[in-house]
C-alpha cells in the first residue's frame, strides 16, 4: 500500500491520528498537496535513483485523477443518494463526445476548451436529468439494469451513428432524410484530432501551454485542479441540506417523504449533479487525448468506477479518491510492473514447454477484471464498508444498524442519531478491521424494509 | 414474405433460447429477489463446454464432424453439461450470495457482479480473447421449402426446438406439480414462514439455482451448435437480452420468461432483416427502459403481486 500513498492526493489514511486534531489534518493535506504537485517533476530522477519499483508514471497519474473525478460524480449517486447506476459510463461519454463535437475539425467548430467544459458538463446534467425522470419509480436493482441498458445504448448510438442512412420507405417516395452514410459520430474510427486546452501564454513551455497527452505534466495539475473543485463541491454537498436529503432518501425513502422531503427533485438533483462531474471528467479525457473512441465507454468503465467507490467505501470521499488512485494504480501500472517481472515469462515457459497457447500469450494484465471481480465479492463479505469509510458511514453501518435491530426503531429515526454522530466524529481512525461489519444500507424505498 | 415468415422462424428458435436463459433469471429472482448477474455468464460456460465437448468427439475421438454419431454424442454431453454448470450457479450461490443473505440488497448485487467478471474471465482463460469456431456437428439441411424454392427452416432449427422446448415443459411440470417445487414457490412467496413450515429454505435455494444452471447450460449447448461458435463475451450479449425476456414476461413468472424470450427473440430477428444488425442491442435495451418505465411489473402480471 506505500506505493498508493506515494500516488498523492489529499487524503491518507490516518491510523494513529487524533480524531478531532485538526491542526494534524492540515499538515497532513499539506503533505499530500505538495506531493502531489512535485511527483511529476522528480518522477525522473526518482524511478532512475531507485529501480525497480513499480513507480507510477505522470499519465497513469492522470487517468487515476480521471478516475477519481468520476468515482466522486458517482459516489453522489450511489453513495449519497443510494441510487445503484452501472451505466454510469453514458455520462462519460457525452462528456467526451460533447467536447468533440464543439472543439474539432469533425464539424468543423472550434470552440476554446475552457467553454466547451461547462458545456460538456452541462450536456451531462441534462441527459441525467433525462434517464433520471422517467426511472424514478424503479427499485433499486431495476434501476440498475436500466442504467446498465442506457449506458450500453448511447455507446452504441455513438458507434452507429458514424454511418447512418436514414430514407423513408418506397412506398413514401424514398426520400433520403439523412446521409446515405451519413458520418455524425465518426463511428468506429472515433474523431481525432480534438483541440486541447492551451492556454496562450509564452513561457519556457514555448509560445502556448498545451494541456495533452504531449504535456503530460502540465495535464497533470489541470487535471489536478478539476478534481480538487470536484472534490470540494461533493464535500460542500455532503454537508448541505441537499445532502442530508440525499442520505435521508438513501436510509428510508418513505420517512424522507414524510418529513417533507421532495423526493423527486431530490433524486433527479442527485442524478444531474452525478453526472455533471462525469462531463468534467469526460470532456478533460477528450482534449487530452485528443482523440475519443466509441468503444472505451464500455461497461467495463461503469463497472471500474463501481468497484472503486465499493473498494473506497461507499459515501466516504477521501475513501473514494483514495479507491480511484489505487485501483487505477494498480490496474495500470502494478499489474503490468509484476506481469512483466514476475509472472508473464515463467507462464510463456510453461506455455511453449506444455504447448498451451493460452499460457503461451499469457499477460497478466488481460485478467484484471478477475482480480477486480474477485475483490467486489470479498469486500462484500468481509467489509462492506470500504477500506476508507466514512466515520459517519461507518457508525451507520455499525453502530446504527445494530441499535435499530436491537431497540426495533425505525431506521429514519436512527439516521438522525448517524448525523449527529458524524458532525462528531468527522475524522474518526480507521475502523478496526476485525469489527464486524454490518453491510452499507444503501436500498432506495420502502422495498428495503421487506 | 418468405422474408417475414424466414424472420419469425429464427426468431421463435431463438427466442425460445432466450427464454431458457432468462427462465434462470427469474427464478433466481423469484425466490432471492437478486439480479444474478453471474447468470449470463454461468450459460456462456456451457458454451465454452459444448465446444470442449465436441472438440474431444471430432478430434479426440476422430469421428467426421458431420457424422450423425458426432451429433447423437454431443446431445448425450448435454447432461454432463448441464451438470457442470447447474453446479458452478450453486457454488456461486454458497459463495457469494448465501453469506449475505440478510443483507441489503445492494450487496448481494455488486457480489453477483464480482462473480460475473470472474467468470468471464475464466471463460477468458479456457477460450482465449477471440471467438472459436465450434465443429459444425449441427447438420444444416434445409427442410422446407417456399414455393419459390428459397429455403425455410432447416434439421438444425428442428433440433434446437426438440431441446428447448420439452426443457420448458419439463421445468413448468416440476414447478407447478411436484413437492420440491411447491416448496420453491412458497419460499418465493415467504422465506420465513416457508422455514416456519418445515421447508428447507437453504436446500431450496440451492435447487433453484440448480435448476437455472442446468438450463443456462443447456442454452449454452444449444448457441454453441446453433451459432457455430463460442465467445467469453456471450453473457453480456446473450444476458442483456435474457434479462429484459425475463422482465417483459413480468419476473418471476415462469411462463411470463418464455414468452418474454419469443418476443425478443422475434423483435431481434426482424430488426436484424428489415433494420440493421447493429441496432438490434439499441431496440431491445429501448424496449426494455419503456417497458420498465410504463409497466414495471411485466407485460403480464407478476405472479407475486406484493412484490410489485
Amino acid at each position: 500500500m506505500t506505493e498508493m500513498v506515494r500516488a498523492p492526493r489529499r487524503t491518507f489514511p490516518n491510523p494513529m491520528a487524533g480524531m478531532d486534531d485538526r491542526r494534524r489534518q492540515i499538515v497532513i493535506l499539506a503533505i499530500v498537496v505538495a506531493l502531489a504537485l512535485l511527483y511529476p517533476l522528480v518522477y525522473r530522477r526518482l524511478s532512475d535513483a531507485i529501480p525497480f519499483v513499480p513507480w507510477p508514471d505522470t499519465a497513469v497519474l492522470v487517468v487515476c485523477a480521471t478516475f477519481a473525478i468520476l468515482a466522486l460524480g458517482l459516489n453522489i449517486v450511489m453513495g449519497f443518494a443510494g441510487l445503484l447506476d452501472l451505466g454510469y459510463v453514458a455520462f462519460y461519454a457525452i462528456g467526451a463526445y460533447t467536447t468533440a463535437f464543439l472543439a474539432s475539425n469533425h464539424f468543423g467548430v472550434h470552440i476554446s476548451w475552457w467553454i466547451v467544459l461547462w458545456l460538456a458538463v452541462a450536456a451531462a446534467a441534462i441527459f441525467g436529468v433525462m434517464l433520471g425522470a422517467p426511472t424514478l419509480k424503479l427499485r433499486g436493482d431495476y434501476l440498475a439494469i436500466v442504467t446498465l441498458g442506457f449506458g450500453e445504448i448511447v455507446r452504441l448510438v455513438f458507434r452507429n451513428l458514424g454511418d447512418i442512412t436514414i430514407a423513408l420507405p418506397a412506398i413514401l417516395g424514398g426520400a433520403v432524410l439523412v446521409g446515405p452514410n451519413a458520418n455524425l459520430t465518426g463511428g468506429n474510427v472515433g474523431i481525432n484530432p480534438i483541440d486541447p486546452p492551451i492556454i496562450p501564454i509564452p513561457g519556457p513551455w514555448g509560445n502556448q501551454l498545451i494541456f495533452s497527452n504531449q504535456n503530460v505534466i502540465a495535464s497533470w495539475y489541470l487535471v489536478l485542479g478539476l478534481l480538487t473543485i470536484t472534490f470540494f463541491i461533493c464535500r460542500r454537498l455532503r454537508d448541505s441540506k441537499l445532502g442530508r436529503a440525499w442520505m435521508a432518501i438513501r436510509e428510508d425513502e418513505t420517512a424522507a417523504a414524510a418529513m417533507g422531503i421532495n423526493t423527486v427533485t431530490t433524486k433527479l438533483l442527485a442524478f444531474s449533479l452525478g453526472a455533471s462531474f462525469s462531463g468534467f471528467a469526460g470532456a478533460f479525457t477528450g482534449a487530452y487525448n485528443t482523440a475519443i473512441f466509441a468503444e472505451t465507454f464500455s461497461y467495463n468503465v461503469s463497472i471500474l468506477v463501481v468497484v472503486i467507490i465499493i473498494l473506497g467505501g461507499i459515501g466516504s470521499l477521501r475513501g473514494v479518491v483514495i479507491g480511484a488512485f489505487a485501483l487505477l494504480y494498480v490496474d495500470r501500472t502494478l499489474l503490468p510492473w509484476i506481469g512483466d517481472n514476475i509472472i508473464n515469462d515463467p507462464m510463456h515457459d510453461l506455455g511453449v514447454s506444455t504447448g498451451q497457447q493460452i499460457l503461451t500469450d499469457f499477460k497478466l494484465t488481460t485478467y484484471n477484471y478477475l482480480i477486480f471481480g474477485i475483490v467486489l465479492v470479498i469486500m462484500m463479505i468481509r467489509r462492506p464498508e470500504g477500506l476508507f469509510p466514512d466515520a459517519g458511514a461507518k457508525a451507520e453501518m455499525h453502530g446504527v444498524g445494530i441499535a435499530a435491530e436491537v431497540t426495533g426503531a425505525s431506521e429514519a429515526e436512527l439516521t438522525v442519531l448517524g448525523e449527529l454522530e458524524e458532525v462528531e466524529l468527522d475524522d474518526a481512525p480507521d475502523p478496526d478491521p476485525n469489527a464486524p461489519a454490518e453491510p452499507p444500507s444503501t436500498t432506495t424505498g420502502p422495498e428495503a424494509a421487506r | 414474405m418468405e422474408e417475414l415468415v424466414k424472420a419469425l422462424t429464427i426468431g421463435v428458435t431463438n427466442g425460445l433460447i432466450i427464454g431458457l436463459i432468462a427462465i434462470g433469471y427469474t427464478l433466481v429472482y423469484g425466490i432471492l429477489e437478486l439480479i444474478n448477474f453471474a447468470h449470463a455468464d454461468v450459460f456462456m460456460l456451457g458454451t465454452a463446454f459444448t465446444y470442449f465437448a465436441t472438440e474431444l468427439i471430432v478430434r479426440g475421438l476422430g469421428i467426421p464432424a458431420s457424422s450423425t454419431l458426432a451429433l447423437f454424442l454431443t446431445l448425450l454431453a448435454l447432461p454432463v453439461i448441464m451438470l457442470m454448470t447447474a453446479g458452478i450457479n450453486a457454488s456461486i450461490e454458497r459463495l457469494a450470495y448465501r453469506p449475505l443473505r440478510n443483507a441489503p440488497r445492494l450487496a448481494p448485487l455488486i457480489s453477483a457482479i464480482g462473480m460475473s467478471f470472474v467468470l468471464q474471465n475464466v471463460g477468458l482463460l479456457l477460450l482465449g480473447p477471440s471467438q472459436k469456431a465450434v465443429e459444425p456437428v449441427l447438420p444444416r439441411t434445409d427442410l422446407v421449402f417456399f414455393p419459390s424454392g428459397a429455403a425455410w427452416f432447416g434439421i438444425d432449427e428442428i433440433i434446437v426446438l426438440s431441446v428447448t422446448i420439452p426443457l420448458l415443459l419439463a421445468l413448468r411440470w416440476f414447478v407447478g406439480s411436484t413437492r420440491q417445487g411447491k416448496a420453491m414457490r412458497a419460499t418465493a412467496q415467504d422465506r420465513e414462514a416457508s422455514g416456519l413450515m418445515g421447508i428447507d429454505v437453504n436446500r431450496t435455494i440451492s435447487l433453484t439455482f440448480l435448476i437455472a444452471g442446468g438450463m443456462a447450460g443447456a442454452a449454452g449447448l444449444v448457441v454453441a451448435l446453433y451459432y457455430g461458435q463460442t465467445f467469453f463475451q456471450y453473457g453480456l450479449q446473450f444476458g442483456l437480452l435474457s434479462f429484459t425476456a425475463a422482465v417483459l414476461g413480468g419476473i418471476g413468472n415462469l411462463t411470463g420468461a418464455t414468452l418474454g424470450g419469443l418476443f425478443v427473440g422475434i423483435v431481434a430477428a426482424m430488426s436484424d432483416r428489415f433494420i440493421e444488425a447493429k441496432w438490434t442491442s439499441v431496440i431491445v435495451f429501448s424496449l426494455l427502459i419503456l417497458v420498465l418505465i410504463f409497466r414495471p411489473t411485466g407485460l403480464l402480471a407478476e405472479q407475486q403481486s406484493e412484490r410489485a
